[in-house]
């Protein structure tokens, strides 16, 4: 039997007063991995922000529910609180806060809001540390301050750090695999990997199709003008990535 | 939908400042008014020698011939010296011989402020307090163990009676009365302060601390502390400040004077948070302090780190003269200003001897309707060959309501000095607190972290204990800059 854990109704949502997503509609059910694939500037990156929360990505009209909840009445960190996590396309740097630093205030943060205590720091670091040896992450990058000066592959490889370390519901990869070598591609999608179970689920937004090589979802959407012109399985991104998007992209008016 | 967030300063310390109570002890006020007569009672108080009035006096006949200076980027009511009483303290019969004896009130302003006074806390927190009450020290503690030592602590009163000749030597020397308007004003009243001296060959074994407390309602507040250091020692000075809530403004203008003989260290580190006024820019204190280390001997050092959150007006450039060949200077500061705080702040590195090094590192961090500049001169004389100097400013701007200023000036007359100087000004991008909040960080909690991550350089010098108090007050001291 299935249960959803995102119901996405109709969504209209706007940036900079310029209508992005038109009538977007989308299921994910616990235990799902789902892709979504579409040529640059259909707004893919829009959809994960406007799930998130991100100021200036306004939702106009539809409904959201996650985990059943009304998804917009909650705030950006309530919805992580929640369980809902984006990996970043571009994570920012935040010169001065360790990794540890950044990631405790995080781990601590979504448990007081579950009323849970907060964790020891000893203990914490050495959980850090096991989930970055996972990810063949050296010791000393949780030392630096949060992405500055690390290296395309760096940033997501402390991304998917921060996704299992923080273990959330629901997890949005947005362009995980840019700037990513083929090693660094399998590590990262077996980090993925391990922590996708019965109950969570996971959206992959991606441009290209090699991410779900690795990762391989139940369903594949393309994407374009703003809602989902067609679904299928993974076979369907094979497709894509022989013929391109021509099809489903329409001449601007 | 989301409600939009409006990222500016809304309110901040008008009901936040922690430390804003006054305490109801009978005060010996002398009367407002500022003449030769208030300088002869000041002196006569505290029984002082002849000498020490003459030089009061002769700073006050050049004092009234001086035009307060108005170079700096503040604004702010015009100051009436006859308005205001320069002689302040807590009446008590007989000087306290133990904390038993001192006055409950005090006792009770401290544990408010969280002064570790009682012996048993200083020895788990191993500081000597030397705590300055108004205008007279009613107790230092741990001096018996600094003396076994020959390490001289106490107020400078004390030194002034007990050790004149260290005090007549060194008075003056590197803050003359000539130097400027506040200095000489404080040379004429200064009623009490800190004094230090490590002798030769000694590493002063625990961190000397002192607690400034501005409370008799119009009180201006002259500290004096002078510290020496002498061949081959080592000291680290811990300085500490908060006022009571006041509607006027109260005026400090300090001065801290610094000698540094042959091989020797001093490193003083400054958390000040006196009152800033409200949200409206009412009240608060005028913090004009003259800083000033004199590096003499060889290989000499001083390292000045300072976080300032507090005051209305602060003008204060805590400086290293590096006269000794290969002496070094360095100055660490975080400033922080909210609401309508004001603050022209910076150093001066006068490079004289040969091979000296200087490094500057300045954070600054503007909210609100703040003003904030820093303000620096680096120095290199003809006869200081292989000068170095190193400058980093850095700013940091919370909304759009505030300001940030960078004057630097360089005065290079030797060709083999090298000088360096970056600046940089950001603000906290939304990106930044948004991928905080992804994380599950509150919108506060995210610019306390981003603004904490942005003076890690500073915050590092500051000693342990010193550095966690000094976080907190960044936190306090922007609540309610954002949402």
């Amino acid at each position: 039997m299935t249960t959803p854990l995102l119901e996405i109704e109709d969504l209209y949502a706007k940036v900079d007063g310029k209508e992005i997503i038109k009538g977007f509609n989308l299921t994910i059910n616990y235990g799902e991995i789902h892709a979504i694939m579409g040529p640059n500037g259909a707004g893919k990156s829009t959809l994960s922000n406007v799930l998130c929360g991100k100021p200036g990505y306004e939702a106009t009209s539809g409904t959201v529910r996650f985990k059943g909840k009304d998804l917009f009445s909650l705030s950006p960190e309530e919805r992580a609180c929640e369980g809902l996590f984006l990996s970043m396309q571009y994570p920012v740097e935040i010169p001065g806060v360790p990794v540890t630093s950044f990631l405790k205030h995080s781990v601590n943060a979504i448990r007081s809001y579950r009323g849970e205590p907060e964790l020891d720091t000893m203990e914490f670091i050495k959980m850090v540390r096991a989930e970055g040896k996972k990810l063949g992450l050296d010791a000393e990058m949780i030392k630096r301050a949060v992405n500055v000066g690390f290296s395309g592959g760096e940033k997501k490889r402390l991304e998917t750090l921060q996704m299992s370390v923080l273990k959330p519901v629901l997890a949005i990869l947005d362009e995980a695999d840019s700037g990513l070598d083929i090693d660094a591609l399998r590590v990262v999608a077996e980090g993925v990997n391990s922590l996708h179970t019965k109950q969570n689920g996971l959206l992959i937004i991606t441009h290209y199709q090699r991410l779900l090589n690795y990762i391989v979802p139940d369903f594949v959407h393309v994407y374009a003008d703003g809602k989902i012109v067609k679904t299928g399985s993974k076979e369907l991104a094979l497709e894509l990535e022989e013929k391109g998007y021509a099809e489903f992209v329409k001449e601007k008016e | 939908m989301k409600e939009e967030k409006d990222i500016t300063i809304t309110d901040s310390s008008g009901d936040k400042y922690k430390y804003g109570f006054v305490t109801d002890i009978e005060a010996d006020t002398i009367p407002c008014g500022l003449n030769a007569d208030i300088i002869r009672l000041i002196s006569q108080k505290k029984g002082e020698p002849d000498w020490l009035l003459d030089w009061r006096l002769k700073a006050f006949e050049f004092w009234c011939n001086m035009k307060e200076p108005t170079w700096a980027k503040l604004v702010y009511d015009k100051i009436d010296y006859q308005g205001l009483s320069y002689y302040s303290a807590p009446k008590q019969k007989v000087a306290p011989k133990s904390l038993d004896e001192v006055d409950k009130d005090l006792l009770d302003t401290y544990e408010k402020l969280g002064i570790p006074l009682k012996e048993q806390e200083i020895l788990a927190g191993v500081v000597a307090v030397d705590a300055v009450f108004d205008s007279v020290s009613v107790a230092t503690t741990y001096r018996a163990k600094l003396a076994e030592q020959g390490v001289i602590f106490c107020s400078i009163s004390e030194a002034i009676k007990e050790h004149p000749d260290l005090v007549k030597k060194y008075l003056g020397s590197v803050v003359p009365y000539t130097d400027n308007f506040f200095a000489c004003l404080n040379s004429a009243v200064f009623t009490d302060g800190s004094f230090v001296y490590i002798p030769k060959g000694i590493k002063c074994p625990m961190e000397l601390s002192t607690y400034f407390r501005i409370n008799a309602k119009n009180t201006g507040q002259f500290e004096r502390t002078l510290i020496i250091a002498d061949d081959e020692s080592y000291v680290s000075y811990l300085e500490g400040c908060t006022a009571p809530q006041r509607d006027e403004n109260q005026l400090h203008a300090a001065i801290v004077e610094i000698v540094v003989l042959n091989n020797a260290e001093v490193k003083y580190s400054t958390v000040q948070n006196w009152y800033p006024g409200d949200a409206e820019g009412k009240g608060g204190v005028y913090n004009f302090v003259t800083k000033r280390a004199a590096c003499r001997g060889e290989n000499s050092k001083v390292s000045w780190t300072q976080v300032e959150t507090g005051s209305a007006v602060t003008w204060k450039y805590p400086s290293c003269i590096l006269q000794g060949n290969n002496s070094s200077g360095e100055f660490y500061s975080v400033a922080i200003t909210n609401n309508k705080q004001q603050a022209d702040t910076g150093t001066k590195m006068i490079h004289i001897g040969k091979n000296t090094k200087s490094k500057i590192i300045s954070k600054g961090i503007s909210a609100g309707f703040s003003n904030q500049t820093y303000r620096g001169l680096v120095k290199v004389a003809t006869s200081a060959d292989n000068a170095r100097n190193y400058t980093q400013c850095d700013s940091l701007l919370i909304g759009t309501t505030c300001g940030s200023h960078t004057v630097p000036y360089i005065e290079n007359r030797n060709k083999t000095a090298k000088l360096e100087h970056e600046a940089t000004t950001s603000k906290i991008s939304d990106d930044q607190l948004f991928y905080c909040m992804s994380r599950g960080i509150g919108e506060e909690e995210a610019v306390s972290l981003i603004v904490n991550g942005f003076c890690k350089e500073v915050m590092q010098h500051l000693p342990m204990e010193f550095a966690i108090e000094a976080a907190k007050l960044i936190n306090i001291s922007l609540e309610g800059s954002v949402g």
